[in-house]
Order: structure tokens, then sequence, then C-alpha cells
């Protein structure tokens, strides 16, 4: 089919597939920090929220597009430091908690907005982050377009891709994260702390998850708006488990899916005519539940996951 | 022996689990180079001393001495596994501390390394392959965890221990998980690893192997230091009588009569987990025989445990129970054709802890017109039948309505086997049926086992324990690497036969091979 | 003095009411924050709130509709948690209640009421538990996670919903709404009062959490979900088909989300819209857990949503207060009930540690 090639063809399609990817790479980063060390966070969706709205509000009232980043991390930290208050520390129900960290994150969020901009009927706009213009690799014919017109917060997911796989497998601190996932016995027995880890994880992951949120808000759109996350959480507790909890994967996956959409996005313009639109649009959610359900069988969960721990605990 | 220093004091060492008292002011010495052995039976409070000691638990009242760097004891904080490791302790439990989806070598840097930082891989190799060499506990150092055998594991919690400098270092029922052959080589590295200087705490209910490794013993009754003596001058009925404290009436098991076939596995192969669990399995119980299996656990038991209760079905092979084809039947299937089955856990897998005792008696019959009529629930006969089952099992508790989770290891066996016996079964399926239970309900679950062999049932008990097996089986059956070779009567079978067997390195008995 | 927890035997029934009043409590204590950060008084505002709520007949109406579809979606959560089936997609089951309501009542039969207002609801149950169903079976198939599944195809439901309410079920006469046909006069559901809103889904929604409380307690198949439920290993070693338990659950629940769409479509609307709930399924969610998972309770905390929701948009007219506070009661709610869960496990005990010399 020529129209398929003529996607594929195009610089553009692969800029919007890593553009697409990126809250996704940060969100599936996050949640594979948190899941790695033994807690699911279905907070995430929550969290997005948070922080696209925290950082643009920053942005908004005049902190500076980096200030933005760092408020919107902050955000999700405090909401990640609440669901490991509940399950590490209290020990409670990781689900329950996850949906309603999301839950309150969300109205949270919401209600901020209103009470920030009572009066506002069309979202206000700031100038969010541009892209970036690399000597050399941005002019490149064809590639230039494809992979180095992105904003630096695109820039900034690969860096944290690189950095959570350096940490996870090269560091004593890697090694303690998977341990704990795994079994925590066998980090108590060591010495080390299994909440302490976990506590870290969680609210390192949920800072992760919140610039996914900021990416939405300060470099692919300009405004905040109701309902802009729609599922891009739970796609991304989807994505970890396509990608085995492996940093690497994660980016494939995270790249996989970027591409898939931006494709059907195209597509849509090409036989919109034909198939209704919300075909289109549901695609991305069907092909996460497909994922999903061909690798669940052989995915390798940490044992851990949904265990609690309390101290002096044996099997 | 007694002229080392001692290198471990525990001072008048105190916990209570509310009313219940596991230490009552216990004190024990250990010197450089000796091989001390906890001896006593499940319950008697070996285990929470060591988790005092580790400082998982804390004490409430006494204190952990460590000879410091200085030469002098030096008090621990209660509490802290941090500090008793710092101080040259180190603890192999009986459920392995480790993380099976790193390497052993991973496991064993655990915790000894700056967390920011990339670490010293080479150099702790080099140490590891170094402590290899002087103990002689050999094992791939660069394999997943969960790729490693039971023994191998050992090894790697051992080695964690080395690794850190420990001075003294506690066995938590090191043997439960070793064929006889494997214990001894752990015992050879124990004696070598003493001789070196190591202190070693041996944690055992089994007095024969305590017996053979230990220099000192030091018996635990019930919460309380019940005798202390040296090895060499020990008696063996002494410290039996120590031990338990009153003479139990032993179990009379008088000749079987085996009448006809009643469930009977014809070359039966089962994958579980993407392993062979079995292969090629022919076995048969007979109406009034009790067949012991015996195995180190993970050679195939609970495959058949599974297949018997129903919760699997075999890849290949067939099952009959008395003469009809079962292979794919169901566990409701099976209950309802008069298996009785009593699980390896029976609190996971034998009881709902939340729900009630009565609850928990009628679980396999609640669809039987017995207990339900058209769908709803006979409540009041389900209480009768509760009431009864306790009082003609004696399982102590507050009533039917008590929720399950509030009874003792040793009720919850009397509550399931008050619920599987009730029911008259012809096949009788007992996996572990007495692990973790004191020696008077031991008694009691063998006594009921045999009764109903006596009345005619077939029975197939599954247990690490030879003891146990000796005292109850007529026949023996033994697994190995999910292989079941005869081992022939029980009469004239012995322990170092049946050892070899479990470790797959002998034949069965000349003549009796099938 | 030190602080230490202990396991509790025993959780009463008054505990758990205790611990889910102050859990509803605490967390309209909380928004007291927002509120004054909002520039308004919290007093004044939790006054019209319970005004907007319960301060007239017409208020109680509108409490108790916005109760009916939660007290259906509460019911289908508690249900499918009580046996560890975590359905997170009463949303979309909801949908497709009012989805199968529009196809059987917008013209497709023709019956007098009393036939063609049980088959709308029995369609919608039916369709309702299929999409519960299926990632139930999807689970027990493949062992993918439920919780993501349900999640997800509650996008999907949404989408498909505009989907069909653009296209083949489009009302001609809806002046370019998307919006689906109109049911039929004998498809919907009864007021309960003139000129109010309440209707008779209110007294399915009754009778739902009669059943189900009396299933729990008195039938095999409450006996098998409670088993499988607390633990699953056991109840299958003892012979409960576990699986198909499951599914009977996961009809039940989706079926019973699938009522509360037929209930705002037959009863409220009257036609289908992208628009027909503002979350009920989710806040179905918050209702079971404060209601600890009783059907009884469900019904309680239902109503307190509810109420929570007409009073937080009745207060937000007056005050110019967002309604959005209504969210952030009920997350808290939730959050602070999953705390209080803590106190029903353990008890705390202060005490005094000897000093040592």
């Amino acid at each position: 089919m020529d129209v398929i090639f003529d996607i594929l063809g195009s610089a553009n399609f692969w800029a919007a597939a890593i553009r697409i990817a990126t809250p996704l790479i940060f969100g599936v980063l996050g949640a594979l920090i948190c899941e790695r060390a033994g807690v699911l966070n279905l907070g995430i969706e929550g969290i997005f929220v948070a922080g696209a709205m925290a950082g643009w509000l920053a942005v908004y009232l005049g902190a500076g597009l980096w200030g933005g980043v760092l408020v919107s991390a902050l955000a999700g930290a405090l909401f990640g430091l609440l669901h490991a208050f509940l399950t590490v520390i209290l020990g409670l129900s990781q689900h329950v908690s996850g949906i309603g960290i999301t839950l309150l994150a969300t109205s949270v969020s919401y209600f901020t907005y209103r009470t920030a901009l009572p009066d506002v009927t069309s979202p206000p706009r700031i100038a969010a982050f541009q892209p970036l213009n690399i000597p050399g690799l941005s002019d490149l014919p064809f590639f230039g377009p494809a992979l180095f017109q992105q904003t630096p917060l695109t820039f900034l997911a690969l860096v944290f891709v690189a950095l959570v796989a350096l940490v996870l497998y090269r560091t004593p601190l890697g090694l303690a994260i998977r341990a704990v996932g795994d079994n925590p016995a066998s980090v108590e027995a060591q010495g080390l702390s299994v909440v302490g880890l976990r506590i870290g994880a969680v609210v390192v992951g949920s800072a992760l998850m919140a610039l996914g949120g900021a990416f939405l808000t300060m470099s692919a759109f300009d405004a905040f708006f109701f309902g802009m996350v729609n599922g891009r959480g739970w796609i991304c507790i989807a994505l970890v488990v396509f990608a085995s909890w492996q940093p690497g994967k994660a980016l494939l996956g995270a790249l996989l899916f970027g591409a898939f959409d931006a494709f059907q996005i195209r597509l849509q313009a090409q036989i919109g005519q034909v198939v209704p639109g919300q075909v289109f649009l549901m695609l991305p959610y069907l092909l996460s539940i497909v994922a999903l359900i061909l690798v669940a069988r052989r995915a390798d969960y940490p044992r851990a996951l949904l265990q609690p721990w309390t101290k002096g605990q044996r099997h | 022996m007694t002229d080392a220093p001692v290198l471990l004091s525990l001072q008048n060492i105190t916990k209570r689990f509310g009313p219940l008292i596991a230490n009552n002011a216990i004190s024990l010495d250990l010197h450089r180079g000796e091989i001390l052995a906890l001896l006593g039976e499940n319950g008697a409070g070996k285990t929470t001393l060591m988790n005092i000691l580790f400082g998982h638990y804390v004490q409430d009242e006494g204190d952990v001495c460590v000879l410091g760097d200085d030469g002098a004891l030096a008090t621990l904080p209660p509490g802290s596994p941090g500090a008793a490791l710092k101080a040259g302790i180190g603890m192999v439990h009986q459920h392995f501390a480790l993380a099976e989806n790193l390497t052993g070598l991973a496991n064993i840097r655990l915790g000894t390394e700056p967390l920011l930082s990339f670490g010293r891989e080479s150099a702790a190799r080099a140490k590891v392959r170094k402590i290899i060499t002087e103990s002689g506990l050999d094992v791939d150092l660069d394999r997943r965890v969960a790729d490693l055998t039971v023994g191998e594991k050992q090894r790697i919690e051992i080695l964690k221990a080395l690794y850190r400098d420990a001075k003294v270092l506690i066995l938590d029922e090191p043997t439960a998980v070793l064929t006889p052959q494997e214990a001894e080589g752990l015992f050879v590295v124990l004696r070598r690893l003493a001789e070196n200087g190591l202190g070693v705490i041996f944690i055992s209910h089994k007095l024969g192997e305590v017996l053979s490794v230990s220099h000192r013993i030091l018996v635990l009754r019930a919460g309380t230091k019940a005798g202390e003596l040296v090895t060499a001058q020990a008696d063996r009925r002494a410290i039996a009588d120590l031990m338990v404290g009153k003479t139990v009436a032993e179990v009379v098991r008088v000749p079987a009569a085996p009448g006809k076939i009643l469930l009977e596995f014809d070359n039966v192969s089962l994958q579980s987990g993407g392993r062979q669990a079995l292969s090629r399995v022919n076995l048969q119980l007979r109406a009034g025989e009790v067949v012991g299996l015996a195995g180190v656990s993970g050679n195939g038991q609970s495959g058949i445990a599974a297949l018997i209760s129903g919760l699997a079905v075999p890849n290949s092979g067939a099952m009959r129970l008395y003469g009809q084809d079962v292979t794919r039947a169901s566990p409701r299937d099976l209950v309802n054709a008069g298996v009785a089955r009593m699980p390896e856990d029976r609190q996971h897998d034998g009881v709902v802890g939340t729900m009630s005792v009565a609850d928990n008696i009628a679980i396999e019959d609640v669809r039987s017109p017995a207990f339900s009529k058209m769908g709803l629930l006979d409540r009041k006969a389900m209480r009768e039948r509760a009431t009864a089952a306790i009082a003609g099992y004696d399982v102590r508790c507050p009533g039917p309505d008590a929720e399950a989770r509030l009874l003792s290891g040793g009720n919850v066996q009397k509550l399931i086997l008050a619920r599987v016996l009730e029911r008259d079964p012809r096949v009788i399926l007992a996996n572990q049926p007495t692990r973790g239970l004191d020696v008077g309900a031991q008694a009691e679950v063998h006594r009921r086992i045999l009764a109903a062999r006596d009345r005619g049932a077939a029975v197939l008990v599954i247990s690490e324990d030879l003891d146990e097996l000796f005292a109850l089986a007529d026949r023996f059956l033994v697994a190995h690497a999910g292989e079941v070779s005869d081992a022939g009567p029980s009469d004239g079978l012995d322990r170092g036969t049946i050892g070899l067997m479990m470790a797959g390195q002998a034949r069965p008995p000349v003549g009796i091979a099938s | 003095m030190s602080l230490r927890l202990e396991p509790r035997d025993n959780a009463s029934v008054g505990l758990k009411l205790g611990v889910s009043l102050a859990a509803g409590l605490i967390a309209l204590l909380l928004v007291a924050i927002p509120v004054l950060f909002a520039g308004g008084s919290p007093l004044n505002a939790y006054g019209l709130m319970l005004q907007g709520a319960f301060g007239s007949m017409f208020a109680l109406s509108e409490t108790l509709n916005r109760a009916t579809p939660l007290i259906l979606t509460g019911l289908a959560c508690a249900v499918a948690f009580r046996a560890k089936l975590w359905n997170i997609g009463a949303e979309g089951q909801l949908y497709i209640g009012a989805l199968a309501a529009v196809c059987v009542g917008s013209g497709l039969l023709q019956l007098p009421p009393a036939l063609m207002i049980p088959t709308v609801m029995i369609a919608g149950f039916l369709a309702g538990g299929l999409m519960m169903v299926i990632p139930t079976i999807i689970k027990q198939r493949f062992g993918a996670d439920e919780v993501v599944i349900t999640l997800l195809l509650n996008f999907v439901v949404i989408l498909f919903i505009q989907m069909l309410i653009e296209g083949v079920l489009k009302d001609p006469m809806a002046l370019g709404w998307p919006q689906s046909v109109p049911l039929i006069a004998e498809a919907k559901l009864p007021k309960l009062l003139p000129r109010l809103r309440m209707h008779w889904g209110l007294i399915v929604g009754l009778v739902a959490a009669l059943i189900l409380w009396l299933m729990v307690r008195k039938t095999v198949l409450g006996f098998e979900i409670r088993a499988v439920g607390e633990n699953k290993a056991a109840a299958r070693f003892a012979g409960i088909p576990v699986d198909a338990t499951m599914l009977k659950v996961a009809l039940i629940s989706g079926g019973l989300a699938g009522l509360a769409g037929v209930g705002e479509v037959a009863g409220v609307k009257g036609y289908l819209s992208s628009d027909l709930s503002p979350g009920f399924g989710y806040s179905g969610i918050v209702v079971a857990m404060l209601a600890g998972l009783s059907p009884i309770g469900t019904v309680i905390a239902a109503v307190f949503v509810a109420a929570v929701f007409v009073g937080a948009d009745s207060m937000s007219r007056a005050t110019g207060i967002s309604s959005y506070i209504a969210d952030l009661v009920v997350a808290l709610s939730l959050l602070c009930v999953l705390v209080g869960s803590f106190f029903l496990r353990f008890r705390v005990k202060f005490e005094r540690r000897q000093v040592e010399a």
C-alpha cells in the first residue's frame, strides 16, 4: 500500500512518534522503578494530571520553564510519598491506595486550576518548550527533522532511560532495589532498610511520572485541559509488563507505541471518511490490552509486587 | 573446648507473644571454634531465640553480648539486624533470605557496598573465591539463584555470612531440605569452619544429627532451658526425655492386611512450571495399607499430591480410582468419590482463615444435601457437625463460630482431620501430616491415620521425616528427580538404603524392584 | 512512652461502622483547607452543602436520584472486591448496559411496560455482565491483570458509544447533538413521585442490595464467593470451582453496573449520550470501600457520596467555589477509609517501657 510507505517515509511521522512516546517514557520508567521495588503505583494516572497542572501553573505564574519542571516533579514526589506512606509504612492495599491517589491527585489538580483561574473560558497559554536546534544533527536531511528536532524534555527522557538502567544494573543501589522487589527478606537480612528503599523508589518513580504530565502541558501543548491525560497513565502500567521491567525495553515499548499512534493518526487522515474516527482513537487502548495479553503468561513479575512487608517477617 | 574465649553470650532472654512465653530467661555462651546445638521440638522457642539474637525480634528482657574487637563483650542494641551483622553474627534462615532474580555473587554483595557507587564486584569476587577455597563451599557464583538447587542456595547463604567476616554462624534447621548425604557434606564444612575459629549455633529437632555434629547441646522445651550437656558424654535416651519432657506412648502399628487396589497411577508424567515434575510414575494404593513416600522436598512429591488432590492433570498416563479413570477429575469429583486429602501447607491450602470453624469443616460438602437445600445453606446442620467434630477430634477453639485463623497449627490439622475423616474416606492422602506439630498432636494424628487404615482405607503418607514414615508406613516409595521407586515393605528396610535412594544413588533392594 | 501495634482478633460491626463514619467526616473536615484556600468560609460551605443535599423534598429527591446509580455501581464493586476480583471497569459496564437498554428499548421490541421494563433490565444486566466476564476469562486464560484491562476498556467503551451515537444510533431529531434515539415510553422506568426525578431504579438498587445481602449470608454461592475471595488456594483445594465462581461474580458485578446504566437511560435521560455518567463507575469503588464491602452499607455510602455531589453543586452555585470540591471529598474518603482499615486490623497501644538504669 502506497499510503503506508508514504507515512513511514516522512520525517514528520518519526518526529511525531518520538513526541508521542516521550510522556510514556517518563511514565513507564516511573512505574518500572516503583514496581521493581515491589510497589504497584496505580496513582500514575492522577500523578500525570498533577504533574501537568502543577508544572503548567508554575510557568503561568512566572516560574520559568525549568522551574515548572521542578515544581511538577515535586508534585509527583508528594503524591508518591503519600502512596508510600499508605502502602509501605502502613502496608495497605496497593490497588486501593493507587486508585485513591489517582482520584485525589486529579481532583486536587482540577480544583486548583478552577480556583486559580475562575473566570477563564478558553485555557490560557504559556510559552512552551521549543525544539532544540542541535548544530550538525538537526540539519541532517531526513534524520534531522525525524530525530533531532525535539524539545529538551524529550532528550531529558532519554537521559533518564540511560540513568535508570545505569543505576539499576551497575550500582549497589540498583542491586538493592531489584532485591527488595523480589524478596524483601534478603535485603533486611543484609542490614538494609526495606521500608527506606521502597519509599525512595516510589517517591522517585512518582516524580518521573509527573514529568510525563509536565511534557503534555509544557511541550506537546502549551495549556492545561481537563481530561488531557486520558488514560496515558494506565497505558504505562500495561507497557511496564510488556517491557519486562527493563528500562531498555521500556524505551522500545514506548517508541513502538508512539510510532503506532502516529501512524494511526496519519492513516485516519487518509481513510477517515470510510472508518469512524473513534475506531482509530480506540486503537491505543486496544493495543495496550493486546500487548498485555500477549506477554502476561511469560511476564516475570517482581515476586514481591503487591506484598506488604513488616519488619522481622519471614515467609 | 570451654577454654576458648566466649564469642557470644545470651543473658536471661525473655520474649512474650501475648500470653505465650516463647523464651523464658534463657542464657547461653558460645565459644570460639565450638559447634553448639540448640535442640528442641517445634514450638520450643529455638527460632524465636535466634530471631532475637539476630535482631528480627525485640526481647522483653535480657541482653545479647558479642565479643568485640577490643576483646571485651559488648551488648547489642535490640531489634537491629544491622548491628548484629556488624558485630559478626551471620544467620542462615530456614527459609532462605535470597533474592532469586539476582546471581549468587550479587546476593553476597548486597548491602556490603555504598549504595551510591559503582560497587566493587571484582574485589568481592576475589574475596568470595578465597572463602570458597578455604571452606569447601563450592558453588557457581554467576547463576541466578532461582536456577540453583536447594543445597547450593544454602551454600550461598553461608557464604553471605562468611563474606561479612562472621564470628558466629547460626543455622536454623539446615538439614530439613537436604538428603542425608548432602547433610553429611554440610557437617564436614561446619567442622572445618569451626576448626578455623568460627562459632556455630546449629538449630535442630533431629537428635541423630545433633549428636554427630555438635560439641555441646542445649535443650529447649516450651520456652525454657531444659538442660545443657557436652555431646561426647550425652546419652541419647536422656536427651530425648529432656526434649519432650514426658514419655509419650508410641503408636503401635499392627501388620497390615492389604486388600485390592483402590488408587493407581499408570505411567503418569506431569509438567509443572516448565519443569518435568513427574516422569512415568507408577504407584498403587491398596485397601488397608499405609504407603510412605520418602524424598527430599521438591523431588516430585508435590506433583503426586496435586494429582491425587485433583489440582493438576497429567500430561500423559492415567489415574484410576476403584478401576475407573479419574485422570481429569476435579477436586470436587475426587472428594465426592471418597478421597480424603490433607494439604502440605495446611494454613495456606487447608483452611480459609477468615471463615468460621463450622464453615471450614463443611467446605468440602456445602453443595451436598446435608448442608444445603436449593442453594440455601443449612447453617444449623453445619454448626451441629462442627460441634460434634470439635468434641470428637479435640479441636481446641472457642466454638464453631470462631474464625479458623485463630487456631494453632495442631488444631488446624485436627480440624482438617475431622473434615476429611468423618466422611469415611476410602483413599487418604496425608501430606506432611505432622509437620510443625508437638509430640502429643503428632501421636494423635498418627493414631487417626492408622485407625482409618484398619477400617480399610488406602493411605499415602508423604513426609520428609523418616521417623514418621517408619512409624506409619507398611510399604515405602522413594521419590527422586520426579521418579518414584519402590523400596518394598518397611520391615527390614534400613535408613541408609532409603537415604541413598533419596539421593538417586541406589537401586531398590535386590529382589523387590518391580 | 512507645507506640505498639497489636493485631486484632476480630473487628466488631460497630467498629467497622465507626471507621467508615469517621472516614467520611474526616474527609469532609479536610476539605475545609481547600475551601479556605478558595476564599470561602468552611462552615458556610458545609451548611450550604447540607441544605443543597437534604434541605427540601426536591433536594432529597436529587440526592436519591444521584444515589441510584451509585448504589448499583457500589454493589458491583463490593461483590467483585469480596471475591478479590478487581473490577475497575464499572464505568464502561454502565455504558454498555445503557447501550443494551437503548438497543432493545427504542422500538426493536414492542411490549407492554410490565414486560418491556424487565426485558430492558435483563438486557442491560447481561450486557454489563459480559463486559466483566470477558476480562475475567482473559485473566483466567492468559494471566493478564484485570485491573489494567478493565481500566483501559473504560476508554474503549466510551469511544465505542461515541461512535454509535454519532453513527447508526444517532437520533435524527436531536438537532445534530450526538445522542441516541430515545427509548419508547413503555421501556421507561416510572417516576416514584410526581414532579421529582427520583425513579423506580432506586427500588431496583435497594432490592439488589437486599438480594446480595441474603446471597452472601445464606446461599451456597455466597459461601463459595467468600471462600474464593478470602483464600483461593484453600477454596480450590476443598473442591470449590474457583474459575466458575469467579465468572459468576464477574457476571453479577458487571451486570449490576449495567443496571446502573439502564437506570440512567430509562429512568432519567431517556436516551444515551456520552455524558450519561459523570464517573459513577469510579465513585462506585469509593462507595464500596466506604461500605466495607457490605451490601447494606453500600446503600448508606451511596447516599453519602450522592449528597456530597448534589450538595457541592448547590454550594458551588451559591459561593462560586468549584464543585470539584465534591471529587476531593470522595477521593479523601477513600484514602481515609483505607487508613481506617489499618485500625480494623491493628490495635494501637501506648505503653511505657521500663527505663533501664
